[in-house]
């Protein structure tokens, strides 16, 4: 059972804001609801307003936007899974968009509503760090960009403010000849673990010129491994898996882990290692034009 | 102020089961009791109400969701299949009488649950593996565990690969 609200559908973001900036905390936007009727019939948030943001035109559009692809917020994880621009640009997230909680969720939650709600146990945040990604916000106040890393801020707490709404994500895909996975690793509904590799080699092939290395679900926020990331600089493809302890060391080092009902945050820091340790081998055999064709327990490899 | 909000009961009209009904809900009204409560069909199940198990799933559009997750007011115009509307009694649906030939049904309670992700995989992919079909059962939980027959039933009605 859902307490009574009132459900305001605007036909443009303009009109969307004019309701969240008039009701402030007591309205919640509803991009896909997968989230937000979870806690609402849980009686964990309380809310005047529903703001529907589904039915405003062109926001669930998907494009290829000056070298980056361009996600809208109202965009389906299943729209994402089959959108020619992502599948061009950024093949891996069509390849996460399919591996998303389960089909329901995938046929109506969207990229807006997930990275807004800022679940910490939640694939896309960790993924799109991997790509550099940015948010919109537009408000009455105006437009503002803000790269992911900035946006989520911890659990279910991000940096909009209440009188702004997220438009879309924008991704950098990466280079020409990079290549990179993604793990996830859980037995709950939700996964337990998510990390994001990608290596790109300089225009030999063989050094790595520039790394991604991000981890997800196992702390209050994803998170960039940079030390990690420096260190896989400068080596060849063919050496990153003899040097993957290393790099599995550095990232159990600065990985930020929470204790939850996943787990504590020392298993979870032991999690890092071991998968950080697994998908650096993956990322380098597809860099070399190979796959692993691993397979682990309770694990996804995107 | 120029959107004015639904805040009272409405009237939606949409297609169940191949015909046209017409409701009257308020804005949180959860498809779920509304199926369940007002248009007495009983076949979607409530269970985990978290969008976990899958025991509410029906289609709308063709596409999967969770009947407790599931403002009412969203099925407006829209074309919704639960169980009820699969097959009956004397004329199953194939998946149904695939389910029945395989003993693919201990207590039953995820039956209906698993048959409409079924039939929705089949019309978009008439062929799909064995794995393709454990991926696509991954949000529908049967506490029976007796997955294996499921799987088993939906193979039988896929179109042989070519």
């Amino acid at each position: 059972m859902l307490r009574p609200f009132a459900l305001y559908r605007p036909a443009t973001v303009a009109e969307a804001a004019e309701v969240v900036t008039r009701d402030g905390p007591e309205a919640a936007l509803y991009a896909g609801g997968t989230e937000l009727l979870l806690v609402l019939k849980a009686g964990l948030l309380r809310v005047r307003s529903l703001v529907d943001l589904k039915r405003i035109p062109g926001l669930d559009a998907i494009a290829r936007d000056d070298g980056h692809v361009s996600i809208g917020a109202t965009a389906t994880h299943r729209a994402v899974e089959r959108a020619p621009a992502v599948l061009a640009g950024c093949p891996l997230v069509a390849g996460v968009a399919r591996h998303v909680a389960n089909i329901r969720v995938r046929a109506t939650g969207t990229v807006g509503g997930n990275l807004a709600f800022a679940d910490p146990h939640s694939d896309l945040a960790t993924l799109f760090l991997a790509f550099d990604a940015a948010v919109r916000l537009e408000s009455p106040r105006g437009g503002r960009e803000l790269p992911l890393a900035e946006f989520v801020l911890g659990p279910y707490e991000t940096a909009r403010g209440d009188d702004e709404i997220l438009v879309a994500v924008r991704l950098r895909p990466w280079p020409a000849g990079a290549a990179g996975a993604y793990v996830k690793f859980g037995v709950h509904e939700r996964p337990t673990l998510g990390v994001a590799a990608a290596l790109m080699p300089d225009a030999g092939g063989q050094a790595i010129a520039d790394a991604r290395l991000a981890v997800g679900c196992v702390g209050p926020r994803p998170q960039r491994l940079a030390a990690a990331e420096a260190r896989l600089r400068g080596w060849s493809v063919a050496d990153v898996a003899r040097h993957a302890d290393e790099i599995a060391a550095l990232a159990a080092r600065d990985v930020d882990p929470a204790d939850d009902l996943h787990g504590s945050a020392e298993y979870k820091r032991e999690m890092t290692r071991v998968f950080v340790r697994r998908i650096l081998p993956i990322a380098a055999a597809r860099a070399a034009g190979r796959d692993t064709h691993e397979r682990h327990p309770h694990t996804v490899i995107v | 102020m120029n959107v004015i909000p639904i805040r009272s009961s409405s009237e939606i009209r949409f297609t169940l089961n191949g015909r046209a009904v017409a409701v009257d809900v308020r804005p949180e009204a959860l498809l779920l009791d509304v199926l369940r409560d007002r248009l007495q069909l009983k076949g979607a199940k409530r269970s985990c109400d978290m969008q976990v198990c899958g025991a509410c799933t029906v289609l709308v559009d063709g596409a999967p969701v969770s009947a407790c997750t599931f403002l009412a007011v969203e099925v407006e115009g829209r074309d919704v299949l639960t169980v009820e509307g699969l097959g009956t009694a004397d004329d199953l649906h194939p998946l149904q009488a695939a389910f029945m030939d395989h003993a693919a049904v201990q207590c039953g309670f995820c039956t209906a649950g698993m048959l409409m992700t079924a039939t929705a995989l089949l019309a978009e992919e008439p062929a799909p593996t064995a794995e393709r079909v454990v991926e696509s059962l991954r949000g529908n939980l049967c506490r029976c565990t007796g997955y294996r027959k499921i799987v088993e039933a939906i193979l039988a009605c896929a179109r042989p690969a070519r």
